[in-house]
């Protein structure tokens, strides 16, 4: 029993069990049935001493091969400041839990203060809760709430542009709690408001959901939809990259409702999908359909400014089954993330993000195109991700990449590649990319 | 130490910045050349600080916070047990965290091997068939089990299995999640000893019931003894039992859910396995389950090949897809460290030794707080309150005063059986000095409710901030510093 996690010693578990009343440990188990009683060890491996885990994780790290990111399709590779991983390890944010104590919590309930402020400058929404799992369950989040606040409405409208592990998930979400969703077709390449005007019209729409840039990297134009939506007493919600939103116009001004999304692209590593940090912002109107936590500003016995979770009587501890949503926890220390790296950027630094994105991503689309392989698939406004129609094999291309050390080149639909460019991208590397190409 | 109070917006100063990024060697394209009608009319207002301010303001900030490694935690039914510090070692490992989830798996068998041996260690722990390790936390597990459920009754063509059964101590994620997966739910009661009433269950018992959702031990800490009777029993009527995971770590190296009777369940890794609850999350919540709802699991699936390659599958028969890519990874690098550290030789000791904590604190305290229920304990237990009633003394007045004293509070005011509930959870890191420490502040708050009442009802008094506002931050919300009166 003597193992650097557990601190007791033989003479304190003897100690114990005499103050319990009990002659062995077994006996602590005594009400479990015999039958159901482990009586072997695990089938497990042999512990392992520090040296031997390093040297275990760093054989299983070279089977993994390190590859230059041209891709995104929802984990984007963008730079993040050395700051950010000192601080998140402080083990007064990494250890503590949900903040229940909030005399003993402020760091927590602060930074969570300070995400919602920032996530409600960059989508234009007055609140934000203090973060869902990732964009895909905040989506799905997202869908929950327009069909609570739409009452007897029970059908809800996507867009076929939004992410395909986007459209998933929501799916999934929606078959199990009986939403009917539909999926609005696409035209060009975007959303066809169109279609969507005459799904609407039967009056029984909770919320449309779009989503842009969207799974080709186009910038969408979300013209009179709101107006649209709002005429048949839907909620409009757009899913939306965070960090585009620095430069691109915001759900709000596009008279969204509810906007949600994956924060990933605020400077978090891409770690194999996850943790990642899920944002759902929406107007005041909506406030208390919002799920998960709320983090408001409030102040103590002696007038201190102080903040504290709140409208927790929307929650799932409180109204049980007839709560909303499920939720429990939040992504807190992945909020806190990229909390720090929204203030080290700043208004400036995310701007410019945007655009050494946006200069890398059009250089790289117009030398593709200059290879005379690839073709314009819809010739539409794009920020960092582009998708072209490929006139070689798209395996044949995508292998190439991987044989040079890139990835890149998702097929977004048949014989169509998106590739993606980030500040962390440079000249010489998005030549060399033109270059294997080239050679297929 | 300063107190300290400021938001990162108030030192904020125009023109200071806090990064550095290469020189734009492309910048004939320019993102101006977007059209007005798709670019924002305003600056988002986000602060302009400098690296130093950043590090300071977020040291300062952590200054008035409480983890683990702060001290004692004894938080019922969330483990706080220690975050081992080479978790956090291997979890930043460059070889992993530079992955892209969509890059072929050939590219990523390191990876792809972590996710397959846990969830094989899992299954081992569980007594089940295989795992999941997408769902990103308990509550979403909870939701990814019941779907599996109502897959596994669809695919069969029974439609009217819509009712699960959830008993009345069940943490709220039960009826919450079983509410978003379209269920209804049907509570069954608890016995005066705090365990399922088997009797109370029986009639609840027909053919549109999907299956029981139960937590064992229970959130009372008390092992449910019938659970053979009461697998057989739903077994019987063609149901499902759910296993909430979130109070398993008194099992480990003792008994297995699947031996139970159980078909899913789900792991909370931020509990039982270690990981650190970050103030709130991420988590990470496994779900396994028996042989015959393999096929159910969310994809992507993680399988092996025979030539022991690892690869991504997609099942026809899932549920379908519950989250963008295949979950938290790096709280799985986290636990799986965990799981190789302690190994085959000691993970069978942290039931055992969790139990012993818990059982040592009730019975070192029950003359003083009121122990509703008599019994050997498992991970944690519940007191209803100061045994003397007389002083007015609240559970809350007295989980403040403990903040005074250098400890969180246990849960309090849950499980909603009694109205006083206290909820202790010390887990096996804890020592006998710290518990004896604990035991005697706890004492000391019971006499200062005698003899000092008023102090322990205006606690907390040391702390950074004293007692909130909180009906005005409810009734008048101000969710972001716009909104703030500077």
């Amino acid at each position: 029993m003597n193992y650097k996690y557990f601190p007791h010693t033989e003479a304190d578990i003897r100690h114990m069990l005499e103050r319990i009343g009990v002659r062995s440990l077994d006996e602590l188990y005594a009400d479990v049935p015999e039958s159901v009683l482990l009586k072997r060890d695990y089938d497990l491996p042999s512990s392992l001493s520090e040296t031997e885990i390093r040297d275990y994780f760093r054989r299983l790290g070279e089977k993994n091969r390190s590859l230059t990111i041209f891709a995104g399709a929802g984990a984007y590779d963008h730079y993040a400041p050395s700051v950010i991983s000192q601080l998140i390890s402080r083990a007064e944010f990494l250890t503590a839990y949900t903040p229940y104590q909030p005399e003993i919590s402020q760091g927590t309930l602060q930074y969570i203060f300070e995400f919602q402020s920032m996530i409600s400058e960059l989508t234009g929404l007055e609140c934000t809760n203090a973060s869902m799992y990732d964009g895909t369950t905040a989506a799905a989040e997202a869908m929950l709430m327009a069909v609570a606040a739409g009452k007897k409405k029970n059908r809800v409208l996507i867009s076929a542009t939004v992410h395909p592990n986007t459209l998933e998930v929501v799916s999934t979400y929606a078959k199990f709690h009986g939403v009917q969703l539909d999926v609005i077709p696409a035209c060009d390449g975007v959303t066809d408001k169109g279609a969507m005007e005459q799904m609407l019209e039967a009056g029984d729409v909770a919320g449309v959901i779009v989503c842009s840039p969207n799974k080709y990297g186009i910038i969408e134009d979300f013209t009179g939809f709101a107006d649209a939506i709002h005429a048949k007493k839907g909620l409009f919600i757009v899913l939306a990259d965070p960090s585009a939103l620095a430069v691109l116009k915001t759900p709000a001004e596009w008279g969204a409702d509810i906007a949600c999304g994956d924060g990933q692209t605020l400077g978090m590593p891409l770690n194999y999908g996850g943790p990642y940090v899920g944002y759902l912002s929406c107007t005041k109107d909506l406030v208390r359909k919002l799920p998960g936590r709320i983090v408001g500003a409030t102040t103590d016995v002696d007038g201190k400014r102080a903040f504290v979770l709140t409208l927790q009587a929307r929650e799932q501890h409180i109204r049980r089954e007839k709560a909303n949503s499920n939720i429990c926890s939040n992504q807190s220390l992945m909020a806190l993330y990229v909390t720090i790296y929204m203030a080290l950027m700043g208004k400036q630094g995310l701007r410019e993000v945007n655009e050494m994105s946006y200069s890398g991503a059009h250089y790289l689309y117009e030398r593709l195109l200059g290879t005379g392989k690839f073709e314009v698939l819809y010739d539409r406004p794009f920020l960092k991700e582009f998708t072209l129609r490929s006139l070689l094999p798209v395996e044949a291309v995508q292998q190439k990449l991987l044989d040079n050390g890139i990835f890149g080149g998702i097929e977004v639909e048949k014989g169509c590649l998106s590739f993606c460019v980030t500040e962390k991208r440079t000249k010489e590397e998005i030549d060399k990319l033109v270059a294997v190409i080239e050679e297929v | 130490m300063k107190y300290y109070d400021k938001l990162i917006f108030e030192l904020s100063k125009e023109g200071r910045k806090g990064y550095t990024l290469p020189e734009n060697r492309m910048k004939e394209y320019a993102l101006t050349a977007l059209p007005d009608g798709l670019k924002r009319a305003d600056v988002p207002e986000l602060p302009e600080v400098s690296e130093f301010d950043v590090v300071r303001h977020y040291t300062n900030i952590s200054n008035k916070n409480f983890g683990v490694d702060t001290g004692f935690y004894p938080l019922g039914s969330c483990t706080m047990k220690y975050n081992p510090k080479i978790n956090e070692e291997i979890c930043s490992l460059p070889a992993f965290t530079g992955l892209h989830p969509l890059q072929p798996a050939v590219t990523a068998q390191g990876a792809l091997e972590v996710y397959y041996n846990l969830s094989r260690a899992l299954a081992e722990i569980a007594g089940l068939a295989e795992f999941t390790l997408n769902p990103f936390a308990g509550a979403h597990g909870e939701l990814t089990g019941l779907m599996i459920m109502r897959q596994y009754h669809i695919k069969r063509g029974d439609l009217k299995r819509t009712k699960v059964i959830v008993p009345d101590s069940a943490h709220g994620t039960n009826p919450a999640s079983a509410a978003v997966c379209g269920l209804t739910v049907v509570e069954v009661k608890s016995k005066p000893d705090g365990r399922i009433d088997v009797d109370d269950l029986k009639p609840l018992l027909d053919d549109t019931i999907a299956g029981i959702m139960m937590t064992n031990p229970n959130t009372l800490g008390l092992f449910e003894t019938e659970v053979l009777e009461i697998a057989k029993l739903v077994h019987g009527c063609g149901g499902l039992l759910y296993y909430d995971g979130a109070n398993l770590n008194p099992l480990l190296g003792k008994c297995r859910p699947g031996d139970m009777g159980f078909d899913i369940m789900h792991i909370n890794l931020h509990k039982t396995f270690s990981t650190p609850h970050g103030g709130g999350g991420p988590g990470s919540g496994p779900v396994g389950v028996a042989k015959a709802l393999v096929d159910y699991l969310p994809n992507p699936q993680v399988r092996k090949a025979d030539d022991g390659t690892f690869y991504l599958h997609r099942s026809e028969d899932s549920l379908g897809r519950i989250s963008g890519f295949i979950g938290n990874f790096g709280v799985m690098m986290r636990a799986y460290t965990y799981i190789l550290s302690l190994g085959k030789e000691y993970i069978k000791y942290v039931g055992p030794l969790a139990t012993l904590n818990a059982n040592y604190i009730k019975e070192s305290l029950k003359d003083c707080y009121y122990l509703p229920i008599e019994s050997v304990c498992k991970h944690e237990f519940v007191f209803d309150g100061l045994k003397d009633k007389s002083t007015g003394v609240t559970t809350l007045d007295v989980a403040k005063r403990l903040l005074d004293y250098g400890y969180h509070a246990p849960t309090i005011y849950f499980p909603l059986l009694f109205h006083q509930s206290i909820m202790i959870e010390p887990t096996e890191t804890e020592s006998l000095e710290t518990l004896d420490e604990f035991i005697e502040v706890m004492r000391k708050v019971a006499k200062e409710a005698i003899e000092c009442p008023d102090e322990v009802k205006t606690a907390p008094h040391n702390t950074p901030v004293r007692r909130l506002d909180e009906t005005t931050a409810a009734k008048h919300p101000i969710l972001r510093y716009r909104d703030l009166a500077h």
